[in-house]
């Protein structure tokens, strides 16, 4: 997993709710063994309308707008649990979604593969929704050892949460697996006690 | 001060509790399928470590097959290459799998059950969001990513924050017609698609414990639709009579020493929830969906709301709806009935029973799929299969199938498809699909008369799961 430190970026924003998993990248793109090439489909039918063309009124083809920060609307990434929505975003050059409210599930599946889910106030959202509609140009910077995320040139700035652990592990490019196998032996003496009826 | 049932379950799984407040938890079973593991067996393979536990995993494949001539090799080259890909991955590190062929095949969520693998008081994951569904057996079940299913792999544990608790309570009695989809729609359109995230809950109250083992599990299958990271029902004799008798299921002395173990298994009158919402039975009408997730569902007999906000009318034009409107004479294109919700087989004799006798509308194209093997046998033996036949459904073989749009169960753009499964998100049932997520008794209904009416009126002489 890359190290994920500090990120200044413009950003893409796409205000819409309760953005699930199969918006992010549908079923019938899941069939590949590997993590890679998933960005392609990134979105897919929001992008393009059934004869494979681009829809130019979608936000990511609209080539104005760029950056390595999704803006998204509350609750995203519901539903299903497929990593391959993590994996788009990443694929396609995200490193980080900022909404005011993410599902658990996508949440961990970002944490576990370097894409840094932020999440702030509803007022803060709006904020950011409001300045690049004004200027497509703003930029976000995410901190992670602060935890602080800001639109520089501007006094807007908030704290945001992560786990202690899930933060280490991106500031240092390792993941929970490692950890988990260091320890083996304790969970083979959890197992000699551990009855399973 | 007490327990919760969840907290009980929890707290005998903690293999350590860590600094940053993650605790390492154990798993009792992994399942797994063929699209969310290939990347973890390929970590697996790159750590170059073996499996932790191998006899813990049992595989199916399920999401990619095709529901017709599943003897045959399957059509789809990418498809066939993941479900090759289990195949081989199985063979490899030694895991059993009911593939394509097997009498025990059929969707990860109703096989566990059926064959007795489920039991209550374990931990189980899989990677699919639905594994929730097992709760219903007072396990704590939830579904993973394949980074996590890797972890299990790996090591049989994850590490996990713990989530918050949540009890939903349900007293009364239903209306007729009325069935535990019914209950968790309407318990969703309550609390939102978000209303859940963040916690387990525990579903209680007379309503629940009156419910079959299979009405349960439709209810806990859907915990993820309101965000909640899983749903359980506190195990009961309704339980254990169901464990009773399958395949790998304890018998003998075993089997009483697990029951008295499980009936320690419920939440303490002075346990404490960080959340809890009480509803009455009575008020909970046959539902039906008219958004694009599984929170935007109404009484079947009721208008469409309105509201202002831009995701919200973007979901009805992509339904072509209008706000204020009511559903009823809406003519219906397709009928599915099947998904890890509604396809076993007590969803297919509530089908069956109503549709006895009577024929499907011209028009309509109706596809039921069993959720395995064993269902549709039993389908069979008891003569469901000619009911179906003779209303002009057509009975297929099993998997995930229209659910989620990945093999070739399809609905074409822009038609409507009333269906028993899970999601009724943009495209989830095929690019351009318009989903409105029903029980199975009010999908037969709609079948027979071609468009969505008001079911009180058909279903009189019906009784139901």
């Amino acid at each position: 997993m890359e190290k994920f430190k500090t990120l200044n970026s413009t950003v893409i924003p796409l205000a819409n709710e309760d953005i699930d998993t199969d918006q992010i990248i549908p079923a019938r793109f899941l069939k590949s063994t590997t993590r890679e090439g998933f960005g392609k489909n990134l979105f897919r039918d929001w992008r393009y309308d059934s004869q494979g063309d681009l829809k130019e009124d979608f936000i990511l083809n609209d080539p104005s707008y760029s950056g390595s920060i999704l803006v998204a609307g509350k609750n995203f990434g519901c539903g299903s649990s497929r990593e391959h929505a993590a994996w788009a975003l990443y694929d396609s050059g995200f490193r980080a979604v900022v909404s005011s409210y993410f599902a658990d599930i996508f949440k961990g599946n970002a944490l576990n593969n370097g894409l840094l889910p932020v999440q702030v106030s509803d007022a803060f959202l709006e904020t950011i929704f409001e300045l690049v509609k004004q200027d497509k140009n703003i930029t976000l910077k995410i901190e992670l050892i602060d935890q602080q995320i800001s639109i520089p040139g501007t006094n807007h700035k908030e704290k945001f949460k992560i786990n202690a652990n899930k933060k280490s592990c991106l500031l240092n490019g390792y993941d929970d697996i490692d950890y988990l196998i260091s320890k083996k032996s304790q969970i083979e003496q959890f197992e000699q006690t551990h009855k399973e009826f | 001060m007490g327990k919760t049932l969840f907290e009980k379950v929890w707290e005998s799984h903690i293999v350590d509790s860590i600094e940053n407040e993650q605790e390492i938890l154990y798993i009792d079973r992994h399942f797994i399928h063929e699209v969310t593991s290939p990347q973890a067996f390929e970590g697996i393979r790159r750590r170059g470590i073996g499996l932790f536990r191998k006899n813990k995993i049992v595989a199916t494949a399920d999401h990619n097959v095709p529901t017709k001539d599943q003897h045959l090799p399957i059509k789809e080259v990418l498809s066939k290459l993941q479900v090759d890909t289990l195949i081989q991955n199985c063979k490899e590190f030694g895991i059993d799998l009911y593939g394509l062929g097997h009498p025990y095949q059929g969707i990860v969520h109703v096989i566990g059950p059926e064959l007795g693998i489920t039991k209550p008081g374990m931990t189980i994951v899989c990677g699919d969001s639905h594994t929730s569904t097992h709760g219903a057996f007072g396990a704590i079940a939830f579904g993973i990513g394949t980074s996590q299913v890797e972890q299990v792999m790996a090591t049989q544990c994850l590490l996990l924050e713990r989530p918050k608790t949540m009890r939903i309570t349900i007293n009364g009695e239903l209306q007729r017609g009325v069935s535990s989809k019914d209950i968790i729609l309407y318990i969703i359109s309550k609390l939102s698609t978000a209303g859940g995230t963040g916690h387990f809950v525990e579903y209680a109250g007379s309503a629940i414990s009156s419910l079959s083992m299979e009405a349960r599990m439709t209810i806990c299958n859907m915990s993820i639709e309101m965000g909640a990271r899983g749903g359980m029902i506190a195990p009961d004799e309704t339980t254990f009579e169901y464990i009773r008798g399958r395949e790998f299921a304890p018998d003998g002395a075993a089997l009483e020493e697990a029951i008295n173990y499980w009936k320690t298994l419920y939440s303490d009158e002075d346990a404490y929830f960080d959340k809890e919402y009480t509803f009455k039975a009575e008020r909970i009408p046959t539902m039906i969906t008219y958004g694009t997730n599984p929170g935007m569902g109404i009484g079947i007999d009721e208008t469409i709301p309105d509201n202002d906000s831009d995701s919200f009318k973007k979901s009805l034009k992509y339904m072509n709806l209008e706000a204020g409107s009511s559903l009823l004479n809406k003519k219906i294109d397709h009928v599915f009935i099947g998904s890890c919700t509604n396809s076993r087989i007590e969803d297919l004799r509530v089908v069956a029973e109503y549709v006895k006798g009577k024929r499907k509308a011209d028009h309509m194209k109706v596809m039921i799929v069993p959720g395995s093997k064993q269902v549709e046998k039993q389908a069979r033996e008891e003569g469901i299969h000619q009911v179906l036949a003779d209303a002009g459904f057509e009975l297929r073989e099993p998997g995930c199938s229209a659910c989620l749009g990945m093999n070739e169960d399809k609905i074409p753009d822009g038609e409507y498809c009333v269906s028993t499964s899970n999601r009724n998100f943009e495209g989830r049932q095929g690019p351009g699909a318009r989903t409105m997520l029903v029980s199975p008794l009010t999908a037969a209904i709609i079948a027979i008369e071609g468009k969505i009416v008001d079911t009180r009126n058909y279903v009189n002489k019906v009784a139901t799961a």
